[in-house]
């Protein structure tokens, strides 16, 4: 399906607040939303809530035949879905170019940074390793997939257990998770994506962008980046040229966000440990509040009021300069009366422009009058339709015509008061079937 | 920790040289495997005007990478007016890899994702350098094939390219050069071809505008300390100059060639 297409108001307007060092949402330039990590009841998969844009993610792991290349490494791959419940405009089935570069984002920031060790993953050289698998699939879509996608796929295979294994001989054994505790696999370092989005070819930048923003960019640059500062990947897409020290100064950025955001990762998966060490609940159903069962909560921001009063007052004051005096409300009359919850009145406004004076209705009616005068006698003179015979030899049943106020008169009745009646709006009918009864 | 039967040999993690016995992307008296120093462009044969049905075409060499590119356009864009932007052109991309371009044989020379990526990233680069707004409701195709890949294919299918659209008479804002570079043993090297790619090193791939700087794209793959970025995107761009200087030599014997056959014509 395709999107609406963006109005030039509403990109304009997010363009100059942009300008202005202000984001629709009320964010700071280099704000990120608020992330909120929750891990289901089984090891390995997770949602993720960056704003409005939720992501969720679940790994799992079977046993395969490594790659002839790299005998001793596991396998790890990263799959990124986008379907249409997340945005209609997502085709369903078929990766769409935004989904190629999306995937590819995702295969960079995990697998070519090495921040799984494969070589642990291995069973018996050349034969049988682990293959771990990570689907990623965007529930909702506000802007910023690559951000929440990559936390959820970290945070995800931090969470995740994998059956233990013991090879004896030439014998392999895995345990089930009833037998012995699964083992966590081997992450040595979190990388993590932050999204710069630029307007006015590089001159002004926002941090994890929403979708207004992101329909809005010029282009983005998204760094991949872990808390002990090594960069993982770093991509610029889109029409814009950049100058050196922008590239820095955003890798600078990266840094404190990434640091950030790692934190919450961890504290996360503290919090689910806990839970689960202690006995209580834990898993996606706690994470819901209970009196809805669809919840879509906004917490309430601050908005900065101070200078509302004066802008307000500005823009009226504007307008009364520019109006006629007439049209201007006096200051006497802008009390508001209460008279139901949530509807007030200023005013009593004026008389009502629909009613008509009396002199004029008699004049409508007598207009009207003449017109209907008119019509009848030229509709005596002109021959009408059922005038004349209408041939009474048929074999069919006599005609029926309807009258006026649509009685069903016979032919014969209809002669005799032809005199009588007007015949304006007479319908003849045939009558084929018995089934209209004198 | 489980007891596997088969010891791994253990190698640091943190950057992950060369798997391959004995074998060192850089010396201690500095030379890297083909013999060049960290600093050293690797050769670039290159020659315009190759195809006579295409609108401008090159073919360039860099080190053992060999690349064609062919530019058809600007005409009337094809699929109807639905794909036609209404104030600039459209440019459409084509990265295809011969099947024999690798050491082992590829079953899809594209379609599979890498290509996919590859072909973004060239029209995005390209949709910056072209002045688009000059061909509204038009079309310029780029087709790029890679015949025998050694490193570095996103920056010789780019030079190619620049070349092939220079060929085709196609105004552009500045050349477009692209150049990789690396970062081995405190060390920033440029230019690197498969071996130094595929040990694990991080790599950087930047194209720019040469005369202003002026990064158009930007890549890195695999672990890059932030401290060591600024390093290795100077060389990089750097890089991308001395490509420059190469490519423009080529461009204007190209032109001296061709306008001394066409005075030799007419007299």
């Amino acid at each position: 399906m395709r999107e609406t297409p963006l109005t030039n108001c509403e990109k304009d307007f997010v363009k100059k607040s942009v300008a202005e060092n202000r984001r629709i949402d009320g964010r700071q330039p280099y704000d990120t939303r608020k992330a909120k990590i929750t891990f289901g009841v089984d090891r390995g998969s997770c949602q993720v809530q960056l704003g409005q844009t939720r992501v969720f993610a679940q790994v799992s792991c079977e046993v395969a035949e490594p790659k002839p290349s790299r005998p001793s490494d596991g396998i790890l791959f990263v799959n990124l879905e986008l379907s249409p419940m997340a945005c209609p405009s997502f085709e369903a089935g078929r990766l769409s170019d935004y989904g190629v570069e999306l995937n590819r984002l995702l295969e960079r920031c995990l697998k070519e940074s090495r921040c799984l060790d494969t070589e642990s993953l291995c069973i018996t050289t050349g034969e049988k390793v682990w293959s771990i698998r990570v689907d990623v699939h965007v529930l909702n879509h506000d802007g910023n997939i690559i951000d929440a996608a990559s936390i959820a796929a970290i945070s995800v295979l931090a969470h995740f257990r994998r059956p233990d294994v013991t090879v004896s001989g030439t014998e392999i054994t895995i345990h089930p998770i009833e037998e012995r505790d699964p083992v966590p696999l081997s992450v040595h370092h979190m990388p993590l994506c932050v999204t710069f989005a630029f307007f006015e070819q590089g001159k002004y930048l926002v941090v994890d962008p929403t979708d207004l923003e992101e329909k809005v960019m010029d282009g983005k640059m998204v760094i991949g980046m872990n808390k002990h500062r090594e960069i993982c990947t770093l991509q610029i897409t889109g029409d814009i040229q950049l100058e050196k020290d922008q590239v820095l100064r955003c890798s600078n950025i990266a840094v404190v966000k990434v640091t950030e955001m790692t934190e919450l990762i961890h504290k996360a998966l503290d919090n689910d440990r806990q839970v689960r060490a202690s006995g209580g609940k834990f898993g996606f159903a706690e994470s819901i509040s209970i009196e809805k069962v669809t919840s879509n909560q906004m917490k309430g921001s601050e908005i900065n009021m101070e200078d509302a009063e004066e802008q307000a007052s500005a823009l009226v004051l504007s307008d009364q300069d520019s109006e006629t005096p007439s049209d201007t409300i006096e200051d006497e009359e802008t009390v508001v009366h209460v008279l139901n919850k949530g509807v007030g009145s200023i005013g009593q406004g004026g008389a009502s422009q629909w009613t008509i004076d009396e002199e004029e209705a008699e004049k409508m009616q007598t207009e009207v009058k003449f017109k209907m005068t008119r019509t009848k006698s030229a509709h005596k003179n002109l021959p009408t339709a059922t005038d004349g015979d209408l041939g009474d030899n048929s074999e069919e049943e006599e005609t029926i015509v309807l009258g006026q106020d649509m009685k069903i008169i016979s032919q014969q009745e209809r002669q005799n008061s032809q005199k009588m009646q007007t015949k304006t709006g007479d319908v003849k009918m045939k009558k084929g079937k018995k089934y209209m009864k004198k | 920790m489980f007891s596997c039967y088969i010891v791994t040999f253990c190698s640091p993690r943190i950057r992950k040289t060369s798997s391959m016995a004995g074998m060192e992307l850089l010396s201690d008296q500095g030379f890297r495997i083909d013999g060049r120093k960290p600093k050293e462009l690797r050769r670039i044969q290159c020659r315009l005007g190759v195809f006579n049905q295409a609108d401008g075409s090159a073919y360039i060499e860099q080190g053992n990478t060999k690349v064609l590119a062919a530019v058809y356009g600007p005409h009337e864009t094809a699929g109807g007016r639905g794909k036609a932007l209404h104030d600039r052109v459209l440019v459409n991309c084509q990265y295809s890899m011969a099947t024999f371009s690798t050491g082992e044989r590829k079953r899809r020379p594209r379609g599979d994702r890498k290509s996919k990526e590859m072909t973004m990233h060239l029209q995005q680069t390209f949709n910056a350098a072209i002045m688009t707004s000059l061909y509204p409701r038009s079309q310029i195709d780029i087709y790029v094939e890679v015949l025998q890949s050694d490193g570095g294919n996103y920056c010789a299918s780019v030079n190619a390219a620049t070349l092939a659209l220079i060929d085709a008479g196609i105004p552009m804002k500045d050349y477009v050069c692209a150049c990789s570079a690396s970062f081995v043993k405190d060390c920033p090297m440029v230019d690197i071809n498969f071996l130094e790619e595929s040990s694990g090193g991080p790599e950087l791939i930047v194209a720019t505008l040469p005369k202003s700087s002026q990064i158009v794209f930007l890549e890195m793959n695999s672990r890059l300390h932030e401290d060591n970025l600024s390093k290795v995107l100077d060389v990089a761009v750097k890089g991308t100059k001395d490509v420059y200087q190469v490519l423009d030599n080529a461009v204007r014997d190209h032109i001296s060639e061709v306008s001394a056959f066409h005075k030799l014509d007419q007299s």
